[in-house]
Order: C-alpha cells, then sequence, then structure tokens
C-alpha cells in the first residue's frame, strides 16, 4: 500500500544540478557581461584610486605648505612644473573616481530608469565640465599667474 | 508560518532545500555593526568629497582669476562657516583615504578574516582621527 503510493507520487531528484559557471558560453567569450563594459568600471575605480594614495599625500601637504599664503605665491609655487604636472593629474584622477564612485552611488538607490539616467548623466557632465575647469585654472595658474 | 513576515523568511539553500531565513537585512531591526556602519560611512564621506571639489575648484579658479576673487574665497574659508566645513572635508578625505586602503588589501585578497575585519576597520577610524588631528595641528601652527 505504503510501496504503491511513494511510486505514485513525482520523484523529486536528490540531487539538485549546480550550475558551476553562472555565464552562458557566448557571454564567456565576448567576456563583458551585462553592462558590456566586463571590469573597466571597477578596474578602473581602483587603479585611480592607488594613483590617489600619493597624490592626495602631496595634495595634503602643499595646501598645509600653501595655507595663508597670498595670491603670487599661489602662482608662483604652481609655476614649478613638478606641482603643476601633480595638481593637474591629481585633478584628472579625483574627478574621474568622484564620477564613477557616484554613478555606483545612483545605480544602487535610483530605481527609476529615466530619473536614473538623468542622475548619470547629469553626474558626468558636471564631473566633466568641473575637471576642465580646475584644469585650466592650474594651467593658467602655472603660465601666467 | 503565518503572515507576511513569515513568508518573507523562506528561502532556498543553494541545492534547493527550503530554509527559513531573512531574505535582507532590515534597517529598522538590524544592529548597527562596525562592518556596516564603516561600509555606508565611505559611501557618505565619498560623495561629501564628491561635492567637496567644489571648494578645490572655487580656490583653483579664484586664485587663477585675480586678488579680488582669491580674497573672496580665502575670507570665507577663515570664517567659522569655512573652517567648519574644512575641518569636515578633512576628516572625510582622511576616512576616505583609510577605508580605501582597507578596500584596496580586501580587493587584494586579504584581510577577510572577522578579526582582521574588525581590527583593520578601528585602524581606519583611529587613524582619521590621528591624521585629521595632525593636519589641523600642522596647519594652525602654520597659519
Amino acid at each position: 500500500m505504503s510501496e504503491t503510493a511513494r511510486s505514485a507520487a513525482p520523484q523529486i531528484p536528490r540531487e539538485v544540478p549546480r550550475a558551476r559557471e553562472m555565464r552562458s558560453q557566448l557571454g564567456r567569450a565576448r567576456g563583458l557581461g551585462a553592462a558590456h563594459g566586463g571590469t573597466r568600471h571597477w578596474w578602473a575605480q581602483r587603479l585611480t584610486a592607488i594613483a590617489l594614495v600619493p597624490l592626495v599625500l602631496w595634495f595634503v601637504a602643499s595646501v598645509l605648505h600653501l595655507v595663508g599664503a597670498a595670491r603670487p605665491a599661489v602662482a608662483h609655487w604652481m609655476a614649478h612644473p613638478v606641482n603643476a604636472a601633480l595638481f593637474a593629474a591629481l585633478v584628472i584622477a579625483t574627478f574621474h573616481h568622484a564620477q564613477l564612485g557616484l554613478q555606483v552611488v545612483v545605480e544602487d538607490y535610483v530605481h527609476a530608469d529615466r530619473l536614473r539616467m538623468a542622475t548619470l548623466l547629469a553626474i558626468k557632465g558636471a564631473a566633466a565640465l568641473l575637471g576642465l575647469l580646475a584644469l585650466y585654472a592650474v594651467l593658467k595658474l602655472a603660465f601666467s599667474g | 508560518m503565518t503572515g507576511d513576515g513569515d513568508a518573507q523568511m523562506v528561502g532556498r539553500t543553494s541545492d534547493g532545500a527550503r530554509v527559513r531565513r531573512p531574505l535582507s537585512p532590515h534597517l529598522q531591526v538590524y544592529r548597527p555593526q562596525i562592518t556596516s556602519v564603516l561600509s555606508i560611512l565611505h559611501r557618505m564621506t565619498g560623495v561629501a568629497l564628491a561635492i567637496g571639489t567644489l571648494l578645490l575648484v572655487w580656490w583653483l579658479v579664484a586664485a587663477a582669476s585675480g586678488d579680488a576673487a582669491y580674497a573672496a574665497v580665502s575670507g570665507f574659508l577663515r570664517s567659522p562657516l569655512g573652517l567648519l566645513v574644512l575641518f569636515g572635508w578633512t576628516a572625510a578625505l582622511w576616512y576616505h583615504f583609510c577605508a580605501g586602503l582597507r578596500h584596496l588589501t580586501w580587493d587584494a585578497g586579504w584581510g577577510f578574516a572577522l578579526p582582521q575585519v574588525h581590527r583593520t576597520g578601528w585602524a581606519a577610524l583611529i587613524a582619521t582621527a590621528v591624521l585629521t588631528l595632525l593636519t589641523w595641528v600642522v596647519g594652525v601652527a602654520v597659519m
């Protein structure tokens, strides 16, 4: 009696097949994933982070050096090629790192498609413009005070 | 097993067995831990620093524009509000710096054991306080 009842019940496999690889063969071949960018975003954020470690240390030391300085003294300091180049590197790495990080925050918390796209475009545009503005100011200070 | 609260606690293990477990941390009942608090603090300081770049750009553009513009930004930075903003900016920078180093060690595959996570977390907080105070002691001394 109980034997027939058991055989009539649908068989549930004890071993549920598990995927070892969570990506399709085509996805693996293309290697870029759902965002079509692969690891580029992640990697760029780490590269800029590593670049910013020495740059931030140099920046804090420079700001402490320039505390209370008059404008001509700042321009004179920026006219040194090493200072101008490092400041330009700091500006580029900072704004690139900032817009990458803000992008992740927006993607995590803004769920409406249009609003998310609009916010991302605004952030990327603002980062590019502020970066250009800062770079131009660095070069103008360095070249003409 | 009644009510939505219980229904939300039904999950499956990776081999398909049903288990009762919370599916995500409910912030109302979730006790703050150093791991979660430092994680959100890294984000918040990152966003704050991104906004704080406005101050850096203002200072740079003013310095490149002329004496009057530079006097205006200097005046703001020396005001009580300006000093407060600068202090917060310094603390946010050092926290994001220290926590960022911690993230880079994780990216390199080091420091995932819970005792290490707690140790490096407290180290990041202490280093933030020390570096912030050190920056301001030096800053005030040379002012």
